[in-house]
């Protein structure tokens, strides 16, 4: 009964647009913020250059801005196109955060770009910082309402389920708002996106200076960048370690995977530094291990367990057991409403309804399945683990080296040196795609590692998708594959064309002659 | 807190607010998408022409990300079933609009004419495909969409595209398409100086006249459809659950609220009048007026159809029992609450800020404002 193909190309085609997405999404965040320090500088300062360099990298985040946009409609829609149960099943908790992400934070953000961008010489010059502080203001509230809506994903807060609309019903708001996973996950992403604009003002900035061109330009720009960077970056690695430390309380699986923790380890759990998970043998050949750590970030405790991936796997087995009893009662229920024997039943067990549900991909009838299909569902909880493990040391990894970055530019940044350091200026540079791999990474690790659920312990992923031909998803997902790879190189020609010109060779910089028409006309 | 039933209906109004909203702000961006390239003949001339919507269509399109985002908060069932039954139409429109913003902000950077005249044609993609689909999904909802519901509550359907392609849907299409190039073009008569204006001005006379007429058409042909109707009565604050009810098809029941309140008359009455006004200060080229009298078609074209449909949300042609009303397929009272007081804080401020924006950008756009190449 369920199409496995269509519930992998349903996922692929959710994974490669939302990647896809998230390489516009941080530098707007990022990028926003340190046009919002710019522009500040040159009405404190009245400095010219202060305003070309706004305008300059306004530019810049113009065209990533739009191709944001246009990737963010492809998200907002494929909720209910490809994920349609999903949609029906938990819209009544996770559209609320999306709504009001629009009311609130979407019309902000887009009703001001415009004028950010067309506002030069109609607004006076505090208003025109206040214009483009309220559209970074917009991307930063809707980067929270988003990681509201996806932390319940991840951690389902404050929502109960209802078995005469057969779907989760929102029981707090206050609970979902204050889900401690968004909180985290929030600081945690925007600071992600922070570190992302500032590695793209470094590094743009040193090729210009590697050429000698746009010095003071450039200089300035670096400066801005290099403190703001090392401020994010830090806030990264400790806002991250936060959310290590929630997602042992909600997502210990997830946490297992990502140590290859095969056997719960006695109090304090080491960390592996290196290994090579082997999912067949259950084993880590050649591990690498720090004493205590892991129970440390873990548990912020040296007495607390961290549980392994046996363990879980066991626990989890005991709730499919608990939970096939749930949809048992349900189905009762659906045939009589007033059936209070089956309605006591599916009380007491609705907490692992989800867990029941697990079973529909081994058969269609949970209540009897075997021993066999009961354990296959249990395993099925786990996720994949290599893929887990490297992510995750590739993005911590990355993440530490930008932090080195930032230290060193601060430095030199700090002492007027950029220049005399040619290795640094092309370090830089090569460094360009390092914040983008990390962020992408780290997509992967939250997302990915919470699979088999697309709401952990509600509802399995395969289970959320539309009930339509795969056919239909090949047809979208080479559409999107075909248009975003156009749009793709596109805009690196842009972008690369306007960095070559740089702000000196732009013929019609700073202003056009049109814009000091429109200066007089006022 | 308000009482489920009153809260169902407040969220079925401002769901056509919403509606109301993005046809007419983001309407006239989709009208002029469609028509720049025709009207503006030289490449400075469509360069004005989209410099007039430029700084603004990005603000007005989150009224249609709104309304979206609003049909999944407030009526969830909805948003599943229409998306996933309409897939490749939603895809359809998803490609289009993905082209928008990307085409104006990529057109004017690069010189090269067939650069630009590639992303014109995207542009006129993007501006028709959209204005389109709005009615022919809108008469697909008339006609009944091939969807059902299974035990889990799984939206199961059968359709593709071309079945949406049926006569009455068509007509209703050009319904859409011409009222969006009627507001499109009233604002680009309103933002350009001559001879924009002057040709813009033609486009919207004609436009107007094709919209009397398709709309004329479809009102006809409706009290020929098969309409659909609740059988017995239906629990207004009961759960949601579209299956606990029963649905009956005949001819002409879409007419029955407009014979039940007669009052509904003066919706497509205000469509007839509009337009007319809107076609007639157009050819007096009073454009200021025109666009008013085009908002108010926009909206009054709305109300038409959804005054018809209610209570349905989206009749089901394949078991029209499975059909969804505002009664049976929306949020927890709760969920409707909470996302009420969030609407009634945010849209005063949304619009406060958007009549600011507006005001800032007032005036015609000329020639001397598109000169030079802005980076």
């Amino acid at each position: 009964m369920i199409d496995l193909h269509l519930v992998g190309l349903s996922r692929l085609q959710f994974a490669v647009t939302a990647l896809y997405h998230f390489l516009f999404v941080p530098l707007t965040i990022g990028l926003s913020m340190i046009l919002v320090i710019m522009e500040a500088t040159y009405v404190m300062t009245g400095r010219e250059i202060w305003r070309q360099m706004t305008r300059y990298w306004g530019v810049l985040f113009g065209i990533n801005f739009a191709m944001g946009v246009a990737t963010g409609l492809t998200m907002e829609f494929q909720f209910g196109t490809n994920w349609a149960y999903y949609s029906h099943y938990v819209g009544d908790v996770f559209g609320a955060p999306l709504a009001i992400e629009g009311l609130m934070a979407f019309f902000l953000e887009s009703t001001f770009v415009g004028l950010f961008f067309f506002g030069w010489n109609r607004l006076s010059r505090p208003a025109h910082l206040v214009v483009t502080f309220l559209t970074a203001i917009g991307s930063n509230f809707s980067a929270l309402w988003i990681l509201v809506a996806n932390a319940w994903m991840q951690n389902p807060v404050g929502a109960s389920f209802h078995f005469d609309t057969m779907r989760m019903e929102l029981g707090s708001f206050y609970e979902v708002f204050f889900n401690p996973v968004a909180q985290s996950k929030f600081v945690h992403t925007v600071a992600a996106g922070y570190v992302v604009g500032a590695v793209f003002v470094l590094a743009l900035s040193a090729w210009w200076l590697a050429h000698g061109r746009n010095r003071e330009f450039a200089r300035r720009s670096m400066a801005v960048a290099a403190s703001f960077g090392l401020a994010s970056s830090l806030s990264v690695v400790v806002l991250g370690d936060e959310s290590g430390y929630t997602a042992t309380e909600h997502q210990k699986m997830k946490i297992a995977a990502i140590e290859a923790e095969w056997e719960t380890e006695p109090a304090p759990a080491s960390f592996t530094a290196f290994g090579l998970p082997d999912v067949e043998q259950r084993t880590t050949h050649a591990a690498i291990k720090v004493p205590w750590l892991l129970g440390l970030i873990a548990t912020r405790s040296i007495s607390k367990e961290v549980p392994g991936i046996e363990e879980l796997t066991n626990r989890a087995r005991g709730r499919i057991v608990r939970g096939a009893k749930a949809y048992e009662a349900l189905m009762r229920l659906r045939a009589d409403p007033h059936d209070s024997e089956a309605r006591e039943q599916l009380g007491q067990y609705q907490g692992d309804l989800g867990y029941g549900l697990l079973l529909l991909r081994q058969t269609a009838d949970p209540p009897h399945a075997t021993e066999e299909q009961i354990q296959r569902a249990a395993e099925s909880t786990i996720p994949n683990v290599p893929v887990l493990f490297w992510a995750f040391r590739a993005m911590v990894g990355v993440g530490l080296l930008l932090i080195a970055l930032f230290a060193v530019s601060f430095y030199l940044s700090a002492r007027h040196r950029f220049e005399q350091h040619r290795w640094y200026l092309r370090a830089v540079l090569w460094a360009l795609p390092l914040p983008w791999i990390a962020a992408e990474l780290g997509w992967v690790v939250a997302e990915y590692g919470r699979q088999p659920w697309v709401v952990e312990g509600v509802l399995p992923t395969f289970l959320g998708v539309s009930p339509q031909p795969a056919g239909n998803v090949i047809a979208s997902l080479t559409g999107f594959v075909l248009l975003y790879t156009v749009l793709a190189v596109f805009e690196l020609i842009l972008m690369v064309r306007i960095v070559r010109h740089g702000p000196d060779r732009l013929g019609y910089w700073p202003i056009p002659a049109s814009a000091a028409h429109g200066e007089a006309r006022r | 807190m308000i009482d489920y039933e009153t809260l169902r209906l407040l969220w079925w109004l401002l769901l056509g607010v919403l509606l109301i909203g993005f046809a007419v702000t983001d309407g006239f961006d989709l009208g002029v998408a469609v028509i720049y390239r025709f009207v503006g003949r030289s490449d400075e001339e469509r360069r004005i022409l989209l410099h007039t919507i430029e700084p603004v269509w990005d603000g007005n399109q989150v009224w249609l990300v709104l309304a979206a985002g609003a049909v999944f908060a407030a009526f969830p069932l909805l948003y599943a079933a229409a998306f996933s039954t309409l897939y490749f139409a939603l895809m359809l429109l998803l490609f289009a609009l993905i082209l928008r913003p990307v085409g104006l902000s990529f057109r004017d950077k690069l010189a090269q004419a067939r650069w630009r005249n590639g992303w014109d044609w995207a542009l006129f993609a993007s501006g028709v495909v959209p204005s389109v689909l709005c009615g022919l999904v809108v008469g697909n909802l008339f006609l009944g969409l091939p969807f059902g519901l299974d035990d889990l509550h799984r939206p199961i359907s059968s359709a593709g595209f071309f079945g949406l392609l049926r006569p009455f849907a068509l007509v209703s299409g050009v319904v859409s398409l011409a009222m969006l190039v009627l507001h499109g073009a009233c604002y680009a008569a309103l933002k350009t100086e001559e001879p924009l204006a002057d040709r813009a001005s033609l486009v919207g006379v004609g436009a107007a006249v094709v919209l009397l007429a398709a709309m004329a058409a479809c009102g006809v042909w409706l009290g020929s459809i098969e309409g659909f109707s609740v059988a017995g009565a239906i629990d207004h604050a009961g759960p949601s659950n579209p299956l606990a009810k029963t649905v009956q098809r005949a001819a002409g029941a879409w007419l029955r609220n407009y014979t039940a309140v007669p009052a509904l008359w003066l919706l497509p009455a205000a469509v007839s009048v509009g337009t007319a006004a809107a076609g007639l200060a157009l050819a007096l080229r009073r454009a200021g007026l025109a666009f008013i009298a085009s908002a108010i078609v926009q909206a009054s074209v709305i109300g038409t159809a959804a005054a018809g449909l209610f209570p349905f949300l989206m009749p089901s042609s394949e078991a029209p029992s499975a059909s969804l009303t505002i009664w049976d397929a929306s949020s927890s009272r709760q969920t409707l609450f909470i996302m009420l007081v969030a609407a009634l804080v945010f849209v005063p401020i949304i619009l406060g800020y958007t009549i600011w924006v507006f005001r800032v950008l007032r005036g015609r756009i000329s020639a001397a404002d598109v000169s030079g190449v802005h980076y």
